[in-house]
């Protein structure tokens, strides 16, 4: 519309001009031409001004000239006015990102991983990925989460959209049947988004990773039913993990080293008092707490304000916990510790510190919900500081890295504590103080070359071959097999005289260096050669023929 | 009735009647072809591209490509006739005039195309 009012202003002024007669400088009748008259309309038009040309004008030219400078300014004002509304639009500006977007997307040349959801574990999770070199690309509905990533100073900026991930067509743009995008993770905070992201990923590329994070049990469920490849509830989850480090403390220190990248030393285990724990908000992740808590001799006294949810407990007090005698009425001067699990962190340090006064003596457990509040938590004293988006974000992460894992921890929870111990023992003999790194690897031409050539040729290669150092067999890695798979048959930390056969699956734990090293015995003919039969076995015929001379 | 579809159809057909008005005529001959029409052919045909624009359907596309030929076709006749007409020596010759009156055919071709089109989406969309 603006274009075509200036079209027509622009149209009528020069024809104007062209049909009122003027005087030239000789005092005879002349009539403009259109060359000159669009001349003329182009400098007035654009307030240039160059003057009456070629000849000075007649009254009647001048009375034209007015309207016409009037008319051309106030349609260029109009027409430039309204493409600046246009570039100043909401909608314009979002169809402008989303597009950029799409084609920094489609470019993308790289393996990475689609996430859905910016929250607390979405950050970590995109924050992990970042560390080990894979790019994100992050799918959030609300602005200001996205204005965060584009904020993040990364070495793989991650590419970032604010749209609604329950749409096909969102998750399209975001690469969803590029192929390659390694695996959908879906962390948002609403469950039938969750879903939603699940099927679309599973229906439109069936072989796809699909990681969601579920709230209820129903959902739960229904991911599994289509084959998503890892629920999390992250309620559960965490629950589960914190149930573990009172109930099963060297099972839980297991799992931690293994998952978290900075583990804790073993000095630091739970001294695991029996007796009664005082458990401050019953919401979703109390609820989930208590049952993950569970046992013969673990009683539980909860505080909590809302009567309607704590009323199914038998003993349970009225109140948030701040204050001290709400914290005497559940009886906090006998009981072994202390969980402040209220979804507010300003609540939760308040118990802490409050219940600290009251029984110096308690095993503390605060929840940490924002991060940001990380100085204040690390200042705390707890004994644990517990926070969920950050627990599920590494059993992702470690998910991703090591699929095993899972695996490894489903058959580690029927094991006793003893078996636990044992085992933690061994690894902190193997790491020491350094960092437990695990990988685990399918034996076959894609990940084990050499081994999958050794087998083929008839050789045995057993667990033992995989431990030896490759520069000198004599000496041992320090590392050794969490566990071995063979169909659907499962064996924890196998001995080393196990013989590998071709599609066996293996999780190994150890030093990040020597898990390093492990790789040449994996891929190298040569270095597996060397350890199977102490000598170099040199695949150039020339060499063997020179060495035939020595030997 | 639709107005739009009134206003857009008015312009192509426009665009296409006032063409032919200056094409015909022997193509060498200055006096039988107005400059005025010429003019007013410009304005019109510029108008249609603006109305054409959004459209981002095929048909739309083809559209607006057969306006933009058309546009260049005219101001590239309108550009010779200003040269021959105020810069050149020799002035307003058989010769320019042909050229300029072969490349307003050309922009009729690209007219003549833009309202088979229209016609073309009309007995589509019946409507």
């Amino acid at each position: 519309m603006p274009l075509i009012v200036l079209i027509c202003v622009y149209a009528v002024s020069t024809l104007g001009l062209v049909l009122i007669p003027g005087v030239d400088d000789q005092g005879q009748v002349w009539r403009m031409d259109f060359f000159h008259a669009f001349y003329f309309v182009s400098f007035m038009g654009s307030t240039i001004g160059f003057g009456e040309v070629p000849y000075p004008f007649t009254p009647g030219q001048r009375m034209w000239t007015l309207v016409c400078i009037y008319a051309t300014v106030i349609a260029w004002l109009y027409a430039i006015g309204s493409s600046l509304a246009i570039l100043q639009d909401k909608g314009f500006l979002r169809l402008m990102r989303s597009r950029r977007f799409t084609q920094k997307v489609k470019a993308l040349k790289e393996p990475f991983y689609l996430v859905c959801g910016y929250g607390t574990t979405g950050r970590e999770v995109v924050l992990g990925l970042e560390r080990r070199g894979i790019r994100s690309v992050v799918i959030d509905i609300r602005q200001e989460r996205i204005d965060s990533v584009e904020l993040e100073e990364w070495a793989l900026p991650a590419y970032s959209l604010c749209a609604d991930a329950s749409l096909p067509d969102n998750l399209d743009m975001a690469g969803l049947q590029k192929s390659n995008c390694l695996g959908v993770l879906a962390l948002t905070d609403r469950d039938n988004v969750n879903l939603a992201i699940s099927i679309a990923s599973k229906l439109v590329m069936p072989k796809r990773l699909v990681i969601s994070r579920s709230e209820n049990q129903v959902t739960t469920a229904n991911l599994a039913s289509f084959g998503t490849d890892l629920v999390i509830d992250p309620f559960k989850k965490f629950a589960d993990y914190l149930g573990l480090a009172v109930r099963h403390p060297h099972q839980h220190l297991v799992i931690d080293w293994l998952l978290n990248p900075d583990h804790r030393p073993l000095s630091s285990i739970y001294k695991h008092a029996k007796g009664r724990w005082v458990l401050c908000g019953y919401g979703r992740f109390g609820r989930a707490l208590a049952n993950a808590m569970k046992s013969d001799e673990t009683e539980i006294t909860i505080i909590e304000p809302d009567a309607t949810r704590a009323g199914e407990r038998a003993d349970w007090v009225k109140g948030v916990g701040t204050e001290a005698v709400t914290l005497t009425a559940a009886r906090v001067a006998d009981a072994v510790g202390i969980i402040a699990g209220t979804p507010d962190d300003a609540d939760n340090l308040s118990i802490l510190m409050t219940a600290r006064q009251l029984n110096p003596k308690l095993t503390t457990v605060v929840r940490q919900n924002q991060a940001a509040n990380k100085l204040m938590f690390d200042n705390s004293n707890a004994d644990y500081v517990m926070q969920p988006g950050h627990t599920v974000a590494i059993q992702i992460l470690a998910h991703l890295r090591t699929p095993l894992l899972g695996l490894f921890f489903d058959h580690l929870r029927q094991m006793d504590e003893v078996w636990s111990h044992t085992l933690i023992n061994r690894i902190s003999d193997a790491v020491g103080d350094t960092r437990v790194d695990s990988r685990s690897f399918v034996v076959g031409d894609e990940q084990t070359p050499a081994i999958a050539a050794a087998i083929r040729a008839g050789q045995t290669v057993n667990l033992r071959v995989l431990m030896k150092k490759p520069n000198d067999r004599t000496k041992e890695l320090e590392c050794f097999a969490l566990l071995h798979k063979r169909e659907a048959e499962v064996q924890l930390t196998p001995g080393e005289l196990l013989e590998l056969q071709l599609g066996d699956e293996l999780l190994f734990c150890g030093q990040y260096a020597d898990l390093k090293s492990q790789l040449w015995t994996l891929e190298n003919h040569q270095t597996l050669s060397y350890i199977l039969t102490g000598q170099n076995d040199n695949p150039n015929p020339v060499l063997r023929w020179i060495r035939s001379f020595n030997a | 009735m639709n107005r739009e579809k009134v206003i857009f159809a008015f312009f192509i057909v426009l665009a296409l009647t006032l063409n032919v008005g200056f094409v015909v005529g022997d193509v060498d001959n200055p006096a039988h072809h107005e400059v005025l029409e010429l003019f007013f052919a410009i304005v019109v045909s510029l108008v249609c591209t603006v109305l054409k624009f959004g459209d981002r359907s095929h048909l739309g596309a083809l559209m607006l490509a057969t306006s933009l030929v058309a546009d260049l076709q005219l101001i590239a006749a309108g550009a010779i006739w200003g040269y021959y007409a105020h810069i050149a020596a020799a002035g307003m010759t058989g010769d320019a005039m042909a050229s300029v009156v072969s490349f307003a055919a050309g922009a009729l071709v690209a007219n003549i195309i833009s309202v088979v089109l229209l016609v073309i989406e009309t007995v589509l969309v019946r409507r």
